[in-house]
């Protein structure tokens, strides 16, 4: 039995980390289906550990993607990415145990029943926090090159053209913009 | 917004990625906490005016050798702690060892001492201020290194704010030598340490709130 895990643990670790160093390298087709993998990835490992809080998994799961894209700088080909993934994903899942017990230790009880019915292996939850409402937060210079690019699908060219930004500048607002949605998301966990 | 859509974004941000970037930003950070801990030690204390003097001596360089081996293993332990899932390993052990052999030299050299040198060796003339300087010189090198450290990504943050205060300490200390009259290695073990505890105490304290991701 372990060892049909390991084996399939080390496959998925080859794979996984042959796609993200290639998009490391910039290759973005090859970055999209490493994140798309992973996501699946982090979907039922997240899944496994917040039984009690089915409705976070999404919103938990696209933090954890962002903050993998955020800190990508950090990750040494040496090392194994089970391991930096893990890391990563273990330190926002304790970051979320932690605001629930303060926020709950305030007002807000967590309904034991609430499981009860929850089949979390089948149930396909959208996110509850909507990332295009934080995206609104942010100053024009990062919003316009991110809404013109992602939700209109423009090339960098196309959207450099319709904002008046210069190509760096809009690639630069994109990278930026990234960094700052992580902090928008940090900041309503403190709240 | 859909994960689907988020991955589609996330893979439109295509600014390269440096390969091993931390040693660049540390290294930087380094460079400028030794020139920011010099250039205060020179506007408040100046250097020692027998320096061409005590250069000959081996216990002149050994207040170096000390802070300089402390801030190769508290570089090592930053540089891991800021990266998710990179294990301390044998650094963990490393890092009290030039505590210990420091507290040895001093052993013997106050066992070897008569009572009157062993007071000049272990209080000296400056033991009350020397941590109060160390702490202060050791500044510039804690903020720049707790900046690079929050643009890496540590996940122990305690233990990463102490990695980033023993560094910036260890540069303090070897900065305060210049300067510092003393010669004996207990006083370095004492006096020294406890300075250099100064950044590192505070760095545990703050980190968890300041290095949040």
């Amino acid at each position: 039995m372990n060892e049909v895990k390991n084996k399939a643990l080390s496959d998925s670790e080859t794979r996984l980390r042959d796609l993200f160093i290639r998009g490391l390298a910039g290759d973005a087709a090859v970055y999209q289906v490493f994140l798309q993998e992973l996501s699946t990835h982090l979907r039922s490992f997240l899944r496994r550990r917040l039984s009690r809080l089915p409705d976070d998994v999404e919103d938990l799961v696209q933090e954890i993607l962002l903050a993998i894209h955020n800190q990508r700088h950090t990750y040494d080909a040496d090392q194994p990415l089970t391991a930096w993934v893990h890391a990563i994903a273990r330190y926002k899942l304790v970051d979320l145990f932690r605001s629930r017990s303060r926020r709950e230790a305030l007002n807000d009880p967590l309904d034991d029943r609430q499981d009860l019915f929850t089949d979390a292996e089948t149930e396909v939850a959208d996110a509850r926090r909507d990332l295009a409402v934080l995206l609104e937060q942010l100053p024009d210079n990062q919003r316009l090159p991110i809404v013109h690019m992602r939700l209109e699908g423009l090339s960098v060219i196309e959207t450099a053209r319709a904002t008046g930004l210069s190509e760096s500048a809009v690639k630069v607002g994109v990278h930026r913009g990234l960094k700052a949605l992580a902090v928008l998301i940090r900041s309503k966990h403190e709240n | 917004m859909k994960t689907d859509d988020l991955i589609l974004l996330l893979a439109s941000d295509t600014v390269a990625v440096e390969p091993r970037v931390w040693r660049r930003r540390y290294a930087l950070a380094l460079g400028a906490g030794v020139i920011g801990a010099v250039l205060l030690m020179l506007a408040m204390l100046g250097v020692r005016p027998d320096i061409a003097v005590v250069m000959q001596i081996p216990a002149f360089w050994m207040k170096f050798a000390f802070p300089g081996a402390l801030a190769t293993v508290a570089l090592l332990a930053a540089s891991r702690l800021s990266r998710p899932g990179v294990p301390l390993g044998a650094v963990a052990w490393a890092i009290p060892v030039p505590v210990l052999v420091i507290w040895l030299l001093g052993v013997i050299e106050l066992s070897g001492a008569t009572p009157e040198q062993r007071d000049m060796l272990f209080w000296g003339t400056t033991w009350a201020t020397c941590p109060v300087y160390v702490a202060l010189l050791s500044v510039p090198a804690f903020i720049v290194l707790l900046w690079v450290m929050k643009t890496l990504a540590p996940t122990r943050l305690a233990l990463a704010g102490a990695a980033a205060g023993l560094l910036a300490g260890a540069v303090g200390a070897a900065a305060y030598a210049l300067y510092c009259p003393e010669s004996g290695a207990s006083f370095l073990g004492v006096w020294y340490v406890l300075g250099m505890m100064i950044p590192t105490v505070l760095g545990a304290i703050i980190g968890p709130r300041l290095l949040r991701w």
